[in-house]
């Protein structure tokens, strides 16, 4: 292989002596750097960015846009359920609207904005330039974009799925959902599980590849150890989504009969593999929020996280968990009982490792000085809430229990309880924790103190009551009730409750935009934090670090105390150079040259896109969409980058103040 | 605000008070409830309910406890605590201690939580004693097909629809597939749920031990009308139920009078033959519910309405506008004719 011939054998060399570069010297370089990396200005520049950071920037605007879309569906269906046979939207309208809920919140906010976030802080985090694969990248955002895009058209032509965002057959097949309605939802399934897949790929291959000099697996940021495993997570889980959803498509469009029971086929067999994928996806949003938390506990305590392996196998063992949970969504099916005690031990089990990771960070915040910032509250709001998501997680694994209580509100309650609490939360701790990098201001604190405890009193005055409701005996998915049944009070508060976390959102977003005006300049590193995405400019530049830093510790910021920091120089400068390094240890193995910015990956997702589109009316969109999409592959392959490098050197500078 | 007024909000809110907590305790026993069991199943699950709710209540504040113990602790050092200021090792032993023992205590309740339900699952798997009765259930989108097989005498099969009797004390065993999508049996004053899978036959076990009217729903989302597909179980001693099965296995005969006699030939000859049936007469179609003994059950449209007169013209002339989407066509009948036709449907006991 050439990238072997290329290795740095000089790296490692005894006669190379760190030397101190003077300011002029690293203005020099940043010149150069700023240069090179510069992608134009305007909007097709805009277009055909490849920056971690501007694609992963939209991927995070476009996902908390569909988080208020998904909202606004939310706070629909509440002003509907809030009184008993309420004649605010009918059937047909409140299909949609619970199935567009549940898609946008699933597939096109919450896996989205913690991939985006991915992409944007694990190539600072570990210390390169740009993700391994940009164009990819940046095809990744497209596909995500016209997914959702081509969801909310239809919605809005009033062909919205209305099967439930698990789209359950038979009544999601030809026979009983005849038109374009469940069309629209099994494609837009295809262009995100495209985002996401190329998202985990990307960042895979990003962890194992680029990080810095010596960040070997045992010093790499817990948040990108939660990043890595969600990948390898989306990796195993999505091809059972991309096989149901492809199999209901062709039964749908192709006349198959893969679930149809009439000629053969199984509706148990979707459930199967729906769940296969859709368990693990609750993981998928979870584990990168754990991460989140690590980094806010980290430096609102300003002590290391407690139990550091501990924690990382914890979270593997998670992933690997939660890949044996997906029958507990089936239990009223016809299983057999040992199989069924299976996944019960197994629904069980999981929570153990989500406990090892609360009492470590218990530990943590023991042994530190809490800050009790917007973004550290939000995190204590995690606790308090997570933990009650946890605890009926454990109930419901129960089979007798879970027979009294799934598919009613309790279930609502539980996983709002776990995906709120459990993601969402840790998501607005993040927020406010590195919007300052991104966008060089704080958030207001003041403002934020309101956000949390509104959308704490919120959360709770919706979802709690859920619990009782559901033991109450009533079922989800119904767009109305009966007076008599006697849930009317309970569900007029919980759409009170709904009410609240609509004005905390309200206020997050004045946060934005009255901070992105005026907010208080960020500085490098406002939080006093230890890990690498501190130690640049905020935001950051295009080129993220002026040198790819040397890792000495877990704590690369906190290590460098006496103010410097070892880094790699002799990069080139006036090219989108990076570093590869080992898998484990983190050595320098050779150069590697990012590819620059271009319109085919929007070209690429254009008619890539339309034929997954026209698709749904015609087959034919499979054939003329293959043909256009070989030739911008075609171009897209076209080799490009010469060869020719010089050998990098380890250098020593101070740290910029 | 002067002292009457202020004593007269606070009579005001107490007695709201009152009303909210005498709700909310009304609330916890319902038709449609597991916090209210009538059989041993449900009782059983009720008992696992509470001792679920009970220990994760107090690990919730164990937990919780400790979180807020350790932030007031950590709360309490200077300011300028920084990370280089480091703490004695033993202290981060200790530490390591807790973590290791709070992670083993977990360990600890969560196996005893997967004994009790397991051990719970399989008790409630076997019909105990007595041989049950068998009744099958039939889900169509959006109404229940129930029937109660004679297999030695197959005329004598009972077909009813939305409302199940059963005797108390006797354990039922049902027996449910469905027409068209999955749907899901629920009763839960009685038993949790139990999904009827086209292609697939499930089995589910339940016994009453009170004489009630207990109300289930579907709880799978089926489509449009998935919020109103209600049924009744009616819970009713032996003698009773003995009474109910052999009056409904009787055919219907023609009326007396003049006007059910009508009636009957605008049941014949119109729209609601070609989809329901009515045994001893010539209409056989089962795509609808069975209207043999309508008149006999407590509600119709699946449980959405009270079955009487003027509820019944309503749902005939224009079912659409109290169950949207549902599978029954409004229908343009002449007041006379509708008059007829409802005393025809009343003789349908």
């Amino acid at each position: 292989m050439t990238a072997r011939s290329q290795a740095l054998p000089a790296f490692n060399d005894p006669d190379d002596r760190p030397g101190i570069l003077t300011v002029r010297e690293e203005d020099e370089i940043r010149a150069k750097l700023s240069a090179s990396w510069y992608e134009g200005s305007g909007f097709v520049a805009w277009l055909k960015s490849t920056n971690h950071k501007s694609i992963a920037k939209r991927y995070i605007v476009t996902a908390v846009i569909f988080f208020i879309l998904g909202g606004l569906e939310a706070g629909m269906m509440r002003a509907q359920l809030s009184r008993p046979e309420n004649r605010f939207i009918g059937p047909d309208l409140y299909n949609q609207i619970f199935t567009m809920h549940g898609s946008t919140m699933m597939f096109l906010f919450a896996v989205p904005v913690m991939e985006a976030i991915g992409l944007y802080f694990v190539p600072l985090m570990i210390g390169t330039r740009n993700v391994a694969f940009p164009r990819l990248n940046a095809l990744g955002y497209w596909m995500y974009l016209f997914g959702g895009l081509l969801l909310y058209a239809a919605f809005f032509l009033n062909t919205g799925p209305d099967a439930g965002w698990f789209s359950y057959v038979p009544l999601a097949g030809p026979q009983y959902s005849p038109g374009k309605r469940v069309d629209v939802w099994a494609q837009m399934i295809t262009f995100t599980e495209i985002a996401a897949l190329i998202g985990a790929v990307e960042i895979v291959t990003t962890i194992f590849k680029q990080r810095a000099p010596g960040m070997s697996l045992n010093r790499i940021p817990l948040f990108v150890w939660a990043q890595l495993i969600t990948a390898f997570m989306i990796i195993f889980a999505l091809p059972a989504i991309v096989v149901s959803s492809s199999m209901l498509a062709m039964d749908r469009l192709i006349d198959t009969h893969f679930f149809n029971p009439a000629e053969g086929g199984d509706a148990l067999l979707w459930q199967h593999l729906f769940w296969f994928f859709g368990h693990p996806e609750v993981y998928i949003i979870f584990i990168p929020a754990l991460g989140m938390i690590s980094s806010i506990v980290e430096a609102f305590t300003r002590r290391p996280i407690f139990g550091y392996p501990a924690m990382v196998l914890s979270l593997i063992s998670t992933a690997f968990l939660g890949f044996g949970l997906w029958v507990h969504h089936m239990f009223a099916t016809p299983l057999p009982q040992l199989g069924q005690s299976f996944f019960t031990a197994a629904s069980t089990a999981i929570a153990l490792p989500s406990g090892v990771q609360i009492f470590c960070w218990i530990a943590t915040i023991w042994s530190g000085r809490p800050r009790y910032t917007t973004s550290f509250m939000f995190v204590i709001g995690f606790f308090l809430l997570f933990i009650i998501g946890g605890l009926t997680g454990v109930m419901i694994a129960s089979v007798p229990y879970d027979l009294q209580v799934h598919d009613t509100y309790f279930i609502v309650s539980h996983f709002h309880y776990v995906l709120i609490g459990g993601a969402v939360f840790p998501l607005f701790g993040a927020f406010y924790f590195w919007f300052p990098k991104i966008t060089g201001r704080m958030l207001s604190e003041r403002l934020g103190k309101w956000n949390f405890w509104l959308f704490f009193i919120g959360m709770n005055v919706t979802f709690f009551p859920m619990h009782i409701l559901g033991l109450l005996g009533m079922p989800r998915r119904v767009y109305t009730y009966l007076p008599e049944m006697g849930w009317g009070n309970l569900n007029a508060l919980v759409s009170l409750g709904a009410v609240i976390i609509v004005a905390s959102v309200c206020v997050f977003l004045a946060n934005v935009l009255v901070s992105l005006r005026s907010g208080v300049p960020a500085g490098d590193n406002p939080w006093d934090a230890s890990t690498l995405e501190w130690a640049t400019s905020s935001p950051p530049p295009s080129y993220n670090h002026l040198f790819i830093p040397v890792v000495e510790g877990r704590d690369p910021l906190w290590d460098a105390r006496d103010g410097e920091l070892a880094v790699v120089t002799g990069l080139r400068t006036d090219r989108h150079e990076g570093l590869v390094t080992s898998l484990m240890d983190a050595e320098p193995e050779h150069r590697y040259e990012f590819k620059r910015e271009t319109i085919l990956p929007l070209m690429l997702a254009v008619f890539g896109g339309g034929t997954i589109i026209i698709a749904i009316f015609s087959p034919w969109g499979v054939t003329i969409g293959a043909v256009l999409s070989l030739i911008i592959l075609t171009c897209w392959f076209w080799p490009t980058i010469s060869p020719d490098h010089d050998t990098p050197r380890r250098g020593r500078i101070r740290r910029s103040p | 605000m002067t002292t009457a007024a202020f004593r007269d909000a606070v009579a005001r809110s107490r007695a709201l008070v009152i009303i909210a907590t005498t709700g909310a305790m009304a609330a916890c026993t319902g038709f449609q409830s597991a916090l209210d069991p009538k059989g041993p199943k449900a009782e059983a699950v009720s008992h696992l309910n509470w001792f679920l709710v009970i220990t994760a209540a107090v690990v919730y504040v164990a937990v919780i406890g400790a979180l807020f113990f350790a932030l007031r602790r950590a709360s309490a050092r200077p300011v300028a605590f920084a990370r280089d200021d480091v703490e004695e090792p033993d202290r981060e032993r200790a530490r390591v201690r807790w973590v290791a023992g709070a992670a083993a205590v977990s360990a600890l309740i969560l196996l005893l939580f997967l004994f009790v339900d397991v051990s719970t699952a399989r008790s409630l798997s076997q019909v105990g004693g007595v041989r049950p009765l068998r009744i099958d259930v039939v889900g169509h989108q959006w109404w229940w097909e129930v029937t109660y097989p004679d297999i030695g005498n197959p005329q004598n099969t009972v077909s009813t629809a939305n409302e199940i009797h059963v005797p108390i004390g006797r354990p039922v065993l049902i027996k449910m597939t469905s027409d068209d999508v999955i749907h899901s049996f629920w009763a839960p004053n009685l038993d949790g749920k139990k999904d009827l899978i086209p292609g697939h036959e499930t089995i589910t076990w339940f016994r009453a031990d009170t004489a009630g009217v207990y109300r289930g729903q579907c709880a799978e989302f089926c489509g449009h009308q998935h919020a109103k597909m209600a049924f009744f179980i009616v819970a009713e001693p032996r003698v009773n139920f003995e009474h109910w099965l052999t009056a409904q296995k009787s055919p219907a005969t023609t009326p007396a009078d003049s006007l059910g006699q009508a009636g009957e030939k605008v049941f014949m000859t119109g729209t609601c033959a070609m989809c329901h049936s009515i045994e001893g007469t010539s209409a056989g179609s089962k795509y609808g519910p069975d209207l043999t003994h309508l008149a006999s059950r407590r509600t119709i449209a699946a449980g959405t309405l009270p079955n009487n007169t003027g509820n019944l013209a309503g749902w005939i002339l224009d079912p659409q506008s109290i169950k949207p989407g549902a599978k029954m066509p409004p229908n343009q009948i002449d007041p006379q004719s509708l008059r007829a036709l409802l005393a025809y449907l009343g003789t349908l006991r």
